[in-house]
């Protein structure tokens, strides 16, 4: 990228001034740290300059918005075309409830809808099973049955509004739902426009919310796929996560490998189901976190999207360009905010949202201060949504495409994380794969690694959490928290009874055994799973059924 | 506590007690152990061993299970490293045993190896009688699973059960001739594995190497996840019991074992005891610092230390 | 005390996020206590099961489900009721500060909440044993 005779000019010049000016400064005044190191533990430097990337070549490394290797974004014009979605992720006791706050956020200019769904369901279990006690409404909405949804989505029109849900293990159940909800509205699958997260492996990393088994899971998420790919065609299948493998623990180039890796080991599935490439990769998309150092995380994004670029080019042939573009969504990071001085956390998450502005998310969630204590208050949520909204319109940084591009220091980090996430990837097909990486424990524990590493560092005072362990101050507990009524999991149960006196029981019970038929066969599940929601066959049968064919994950743990 | 009355009772939480005590050498625990003694033999002891990640917890769990089909009760004791630098422990076999649980008839017990040169406590041979002591039918031993460890539960167990686990690659060449022969029954776990083949294969031929011409020791392919193949492995351990009792080796190896557990007994109360007469006067000290300065050799000084015990006899 | 105490590290719930009951396990290793390990979705009847079993003397559990109300006091409960009432509890995760005088009553001996460092619960435990 630059003139030879240049750089050596420069390269001169630069060891000129270490060993003149900043031998002087250092013999004055030695610098804060013995060394700096970015969370992912490599070196950061006093300064960058043109040798550090000395051999960017700008249209094979960088290139152009919306063309390959995709770094510097993946649409032409990004944020002077659209601004990203702004799409909180919210969701509590019941359906009426949620729906309410749905509402309200979409007044206050929210873009998109996240759902949150209760543990409970998002594990299979219907509000009334034994396991459910106490865990009814409590972090995310209840939904038993189709009738649930139906409130849940009660005047939000669904061919106007993209949804996307935080659903897993049963995200099957679900979109069939939400299908069926559209279908009432008088809305073709064809308008639907939104997400699933549906990415059981990093619920087997990092999440813990898996109900089957490693390959009945995948046969469900190549079912979707397929299903989508003819029926759905604006759904995007699959939101490969690595933001709950941050929040595990891990640096971010683990973040970014692990995710990745188990974008390979999707493709590879729906690839051996049978699907051709360019038939679902267009409708892949990944959700990543926005965590504190604002240039790594700008670097990170960058390095994901050039490395899967490649990925998809040269491991797996695609063709259709669309099959190349890393879109994805953000959330800030959870696991950074206090519950010291929680208002410190408002700051916090600015700074995330910056970064993953800077970085091209194509949506994102901001946290609300009450992270570290409880889902947010209305007020709380508001000021996380009107610090995407600030930054959209009063900082600049969305009037121009990847601004941070070429500077010296981001384009080495983003070098560097590419690098170093390549070569973990590299070790995990020398496991076998993402499925068989996570049976050996290989990326747990280099997860749990980096979360105990990190622990010390702050325990020790090596790394300093404002507020947490510096600038502490004595502090009353704080008032008018969100509380989830524990009458919740009595009402769900109360629906639940009526729901079974007045619902076909005869219809539901032929569904559930033609499901279970296909289930023991390899019929693609998803007409079925919707034939049984629309006779409101609950979750925790649909899935009960699904169990006894597939049987349960078991937990391998490794310490 | 009542140990007594709630060993009469068969409670559980009195012979977790009476283990715990056993661990922390609280001598009123070995009298309730001599008062018992007599009870202990009818539990059938299986060790499992094998190396790290082969899935010994797994199946573990499985062949309890199939101990409770039979209506039979089923003690697990689980064998995890200690730090050698903390003293603490990490002991996670119990959660691929979720299911067995809060099934009334097993008991599971998670024990570091505190120290233990030999990687088998003394305190497992002192849970394994309580376990008889309680009433457990079968009482599976899971050991740490690297070096000194196999050896050892060799001298405890009835039946000495290895899970090996195909990827190993060099690793089954470097698990030694001596590690191989103490299995009596051999389980390749994960077999649906590449290279599953070809481990039962080098296990065939290292059996072939020692030449056993009595007992042949099966090699069963299972994955014990998916419960397939634990039934063969438990008809081959049920078959080891049935030779070593037909050809009158069980008795013979269970008197082995008994040696073995009184000559430790002996040893550990001998040196405790001139630990224990040289506290004061810190004999061992003053030896050790003269070796170390060359005026004594370790030989003569050993024995010096034994002299203790003829003065105290002296008296 | 010369012996290593004994914990039990519980996950009660449907809850999947086991970060916090990782690293606190493992402090508590290197600070030298026999950690017991449940593993996910723990039951209130699977966790006082262990913990009678293994005879420890710390049950100590991690929720960010928000369902401790309901569970924690249940773990309480039944242990005094299997002879376990000389086992300290104490547990940690999102819990508001007002749920905490409640749970205390409910015979919960502390709550760690998000920024305690491991040192603190490890120092608690050790002091407040029932047991020498």
């Amino acid at each position: 990228m630059y003139n030879k005779e240049k750089l050596d000019a420069q390269k001169a010049e630069r060891e000129n001034w270490e060993k003149n000016k900043i031998a002087k400064t250092l013999a004055k005044r030695p610098e804060r740290k013995a060394e700096f190191t970015s969370t992912s533990g490599f070196e950061v430097k006093r300064l960058y300059a043109p040798e550090d990337i000395a051999d960017l070549d700008y249209n094979e490394d960088l290139s152009y918005p919306g063309e390959f290797p995709y770094t510097r974004g993946v649409q032409p014009t990004m944020y002077r075309g659209k601004l990203w979605t702004m799409r909180q992720y919210a969701g509590f006791a019941t359906a009426e409830e949620s729906n309410k706050r749905y509402k309200y956020l979409l007044e206050q200019g929210q873009t998109g809808l996240s759902v949150a769904f209760d543990l409970p369901t998002q594990i299979g279990y219907d509000s009334d099973h034994p396991l459910s006690e106490g865990e009814v409404g409590k972090v995310g909405v209840a939904i038993d049955s189709l009738k649930d949804m139906e409130i849940l989505f009660d005047g939000i029109p669904l061919d106007k509004v993209s949804t996307s849900m935080t659903i897993n293990a049963p995200a099957s159940v679900l979109l069939a739902m939400y299908i069926a909800v559209a279908e009432k509205q008088g809305v073709t699958p064809d308008k639907l426009s939104g997400t699933i997260q549906n990415d059981i492996l990093k619920e087997y990393i990092a999440r813990g919310t898996y109900i089957f088994p490693t390959e009945p899971s995948m046969r469900l998420i190549t079912n979707i796929f397929e299903y989508c790919a003819k029926h759905v065609p604006k759904w995007n299948t699959i939101s490969i996560s690595g933001y709950h493998i941050r929040e595990a623990g891990s640096t971010a180039v683990q973040e970014v490998a692990f995710t990745l890796a188990d974008g390979i080991a999707y493709v590879e599935a729906a690839i051996k189901a049978g699907l051709d490439v360019d038939e679902f990769a267009p409708r892949l998309s990944f959700f990543f976190n926005a965590h504190n150092d604002l240039l790594e995380e700008v670097a990170k994004f960058r390095a994901a999207r050039r490395l899967w670029a490649k990925i998809m080019k040269e491991r797996f042939n695609a063709k259709d360009p669309k099959s190349l573009m890393l879109r994805f969504h953000t959330q800030t990071g959870g696991s950074t905010l206090t519950a010291q001085q929680p208002d410190n956390n408002i700051v916090r998450v600015a700074i995330q949202t910056l970064a993953a502005v800077l970085g091209g998310t194509q949506s994102l969630h901001t946290n609300s201060r009450d992270e570290a204590l409880a889902l947010p208050t209305e007020d709380s949520v508001r000021i996380a949504l009107r610090t995407q909204q600030i930054v959209a319109y009063e900082s600049g940084v969305a009037d121009t495409i990847d601004p941070l591009a070429g500077s010296y220091y981001v384009e080495s980090m983003t070098n560097e994380i590419e690098k170093r996430a390549a070569e973990y990837i590299a070790k995990i097909d020398e496991l076998g794969g993402a499925p068989k990486a996570i049976e050996r424990g290989f990326i747990q524990q280099e997860i749990q690694d980096s979360a105990y590493k990190y622990q010390k560092e702050v325990e020790k005072g090596e790394r300093i959490v404002v507020g947490m362990n510096k600038f502490q101050i004595e502090e009353s507990a704080p008032k008018g928290l969100l509380r989830v009524d524990p009458v919740v999991g009595e009402m769900q149960k109360e629906k639940l009874k009526a729901l079974r006196a007045e619902r076909n029981n005869n219809k539901v019970e032929e569904s559930l055994a033609a499901l279970r038929k296909a289930a023991e066969g390899d019929e693609n599940l998803m007409p079925y799973i919707l034939t049984a929601v629309k006779e409101y066959a609950t979750l925790g049968e649909i899935c009960g059924v699904l169990r006894e064919v597939f049987g349960e994950y078991q937990q391998s743990v490794i310490l | 506590m009542d140990i007594r009355a709630g060993l009469s009772s068969g409670s559980k939480r009195a012979a977790a007690r009476l283990i715990t005590m056993i661990e922390n050498g609280d001598p009123e625990a070995i009298e309730i152990i001599k008062e018992n003694y007599h009870k202990t033999g009818k539990a059938r002891i299986i060790g499992i061993t094998g190396p790290p990640g082969a899935g010994k917890s797994t199946v573990t769990d499985k062949l309890a299970k199939l101990v409770r089909k039979q209506g039979k009760k089923a003690a697990i004791i689980a064998v995890d490293p200690t730090s050698p630098f903390s003293g603490g422990a990490i002991l996670g076999d119990r959660i691929r045993m979720s299911d067995l649980n809060t099934d009334e008839g097993v008991f599971i017990r998670s024990m570091g190896t505190r120290g233990a040169l030999g990687g088998l406590s003394k305190s497992v041979h002192g849970a394994i009688k309580v376990m008889d002591i309680f009433g457990y039918d079968y009482i599976f031993v899971e050991t740490v699973g690297v070096g000194q460890s196999e050896i050892d539960i060799v001298k405890i167990a009835d039946t000495v059960l290895m899970v090996m686990v195909p990827g190993l690659g060099d690793d089954i060449q470097a698990i030694k001739a001596g590690i191989m022969e103490i299995g009596d029954v051999f389980a390749v776990n994960k077999s649906d594995r590449e290279g599953a083949e070809k481990t039962a294969t080098e296990i065939e031929v290292m059996l072939d190497l020692n030449g056993m011409t009595e007992y042949r020791p099966p090699v069963k392919n299972i994955i014990a996840k998916d419960n397939k193949g634990v039934e063969e492995l438990w008809e081959a351990i049920e078959g080891h019991y049935e030779y070593m009792v037909s050809s009158g080796n069980f008795n013979k190896r269970r008197e082995k074992a008994i040696e073995t557990e009184v000559l430790e007994i002996f040893k550990q109360n001998l040196l405790d005891k001139v630990m224990r007469l040289q506290k004061n006067t810190e004999y061992l000290s003053g030896l050790i610092i003269k070796v170390f300065k060359k005026q004594m050799d370790p030989y003569t000084a050993a024995l010096e230390l034994a002299n203790i015990l003829n003065k105290e006899e002296g008296k | 005390m010369n012996r290593p105490i004994r914990v039990l590290v519980a996950k009660p719930g449907l809850d999947g996020h086991d970060r916090g009951a990782k690293v606190v396990a493992r402090a508590m290793r290197d600070a030298g206590m026999e950690v017991i390990y449940t593993g996910l979705r723990q039951t209130p009847e699977q966790i006082v099961e262990a913990a009678i079993q293994e005879d420890v003397d710390c049950v100590s559990m991690s929720i960010l489900s928000g369902a401790h109300n309901h569970l924690f006091p249940k773990v309480v409960k039944l242990l005094r009721e299997k002879g376990g009432e000389d086992i300290l509890v104490v547990g940690g995760g999102v819990i508001p500060e007002e749920d905490i005088p409640g749970l205390k009553e409910a015979g919960i001996a502390e709550i760690f909440t998000p920024g305690t460092p491991t040192g603190v619960t490890i120092d608690f435990i050790t002091k407040n044993i029932k047991r020498n």
